[in-house]
């Protein structure tokens, strides 16, 4: 299968990239990994007229913490994100997340950033985002704005950047003492679609009751969900409570609206959702009590 | 149509120098462009991984690259593992291991092979099975294949 015609540019710095952008309107699209882009270009899905291949802009490729913040480069490639010690160590959510989200070679391209920006609900990183409170980096032709997570997924496939502007960083507020994450996701085979998705950040009192929590969903709905009746129906809590942890979770199943397709009903997915948000409340909180 | 683009890609160490129409997928420019057939197209939707090839020493998709973007990079595709009309030790154990039955996926399960095990010289079976998760075999003859890979994870030939 080929592509549809294109024309194509590989800018150097980020300022020429944005100038392509600005001045193709809506027939530019901005091509990272292209592990997404790339087969819905061959299924004729989408038909840019030009692709902006960032791929060759130095300095789109870091992960660090620094000042208040654990800071990605939208460029970081997902096996970059999987192999990082800081993230394995100190941000287990994303690490689970980065383990799961295509395959081996899909992640040697697929970067974090497009992973985010390409609004499939489907896509992994975009719960995580959303259950960790990030927010988002946006350069455009007047200079850099940021995007909380809970603002940025529009519609599927619509995210809240303009036309000429590109996703730079992903940033996570730094991890605060007891707290804790966890993304587990049911998928029918490697590689595949999630058929749900749950991610759940949490933060513990010196007590051990809940003092914050942060879930989304993937795959159950138009965009990633941010569940938030479920996290403030936990605040508060003791974790080890069953029955605040089966109200949680029938909360987050009420705020999924999955869709009936070949990954199931509508009503197994919920079930899904209830059962993977219940898991990872308890890995989030086990994580949180060990880093205390 | 689009113009063409120059692009110059150093291929199973030689350079290689051509112009292509952006749309170009990587696969093609290797097997019709490059004449190299032993990277197989199999589901050309970015499944199967028959296509695999190392680019800048990273296993990746040829079917999901396109061609422009390896400019002034580095492929290694299967032809470049036999060296000196001696076969690579991952090919002698795929050979001795029968890890192959129809061998359409086998370019690709050697590619993935060979960059786990530059990697991590002494996988485990759950390093070679999570190593090659994205390589799918229509035979399913995965037992065989991980047999094949611990094999030649141990030969001294590398």
């Amino acid at each position: 299968m080929l592509p549809p015609a294109f024309e194509y540019a590989a800018p150097r710095t980020l300022p020429e990239a944005i100038e392509l952008l600005k001045s193709r309107g809506d027939g530019a699209k901005v091509i990272a990994g292209g592990q997404s882009l790339i087969p819905l270009l061959k299924l004729r899905l989408a038909s840019p007229a030009l692709l902006v291949d960032i791929n060759r802009i130095a300095g789109l490729n870091y992960i660090e913490e620094s000042g208040d913040s654990l800071r990605i480069g939208a460029l970081a490639r997902m096996a970059e994100v999987e192999a990082s010690s800081i993230i394995r160590k100190k941000y287990p959510i994303i690490h689970d997340a980065s383990e799961v989200i295509g395959d081996p070679l899909v992640r040697n391209l697929g970067t974090l950033g497009g992973n985010v920006s390409h609004g499939d609900p489907s896509n992994d990183m975009p719960a995580v985002m959303l259950a960790l409170g990030a927010e988002l980096v946006a350069a455009g032709p007047g200079g850099s704005r940021t995007i909380k997570a809970s603002e940025f997924f529009i519609d599927t496939f619509s995210v809240a950047l303009n036309h000429d502007e590109i996703l730079t960083e992903i940033r996570v507020p730094k991890r605060s003492p007891r707290s804790g994450g966890c993304y587990l996701k049911l998928e029918q085979k490697v590689a595949d679609f999630a058929v749900a998705g749950a991610a759940v950040q949490v933060r513990l009192g010196s007590g051990g009751d809940c003092e914050e929590a942060g879930i989304g969903l993937t795959a159950v709905g138009p965009t990633a969900i941010k569940a938030r009746r479920a996290e403030a129906s936990i605040v508060g809590k003791d974790p080890s409570d069953r029955s605040a942890l089966k109200e949680l979770a029938d909360i987050a199943a009420e705020e999924s609206d999955p869709s009936t397709d070949i990954r199931g009903t509508s009503a197994y997915k919920r079930d899904v959702v209830k059962l993977l948000v219940g898991r990872a409340f308890d890995s989030a909180c086990e994580r949180a009590r060990g880093d205390s | 149509m689009a113009s063409r683009v120059p692009i110059s890609v150093k291929v199973n160490g030689v350079r290689r120098d051509a112009e292509v129409e952006p749309r170009l997928l990587l696969v093609h420019f290797i097997r019709e462009d490059l004449g190299l057939t032993g990277t197989h197209v199999g589901c050309d939707t970015s499944n199967c991984s028959a296509c695999a090839v190392l680019l800048d020493g990273k296993v990746v998709k040829s079917c999901t690259v396109l061609a422009v973007q390896a400019d002034g990079k580095e492929v290694i595709t299967v032809e470049g593992l036999a060296k000196g009309g001696r076969l690579h030790p991952i090919q002698e154990a795929f050979l001795a291991k029968h890890g192959l039955q129809c061998g359409f996926c086998t370019p690709g399960m050697l590619m993935s092979a060979y960059a786990l095990i530059r990697a991590n010289r002494h996988p485990t079976e759950e390093d070679i099975r999570k190593g090659i998760s994205g390589n799918v075999c229509r035979c399913t003859g995965y037992a065989k294949i991980v047999e094949s890979v611990e094999q030649a994870s141990r030969s001294k030939n590398w």
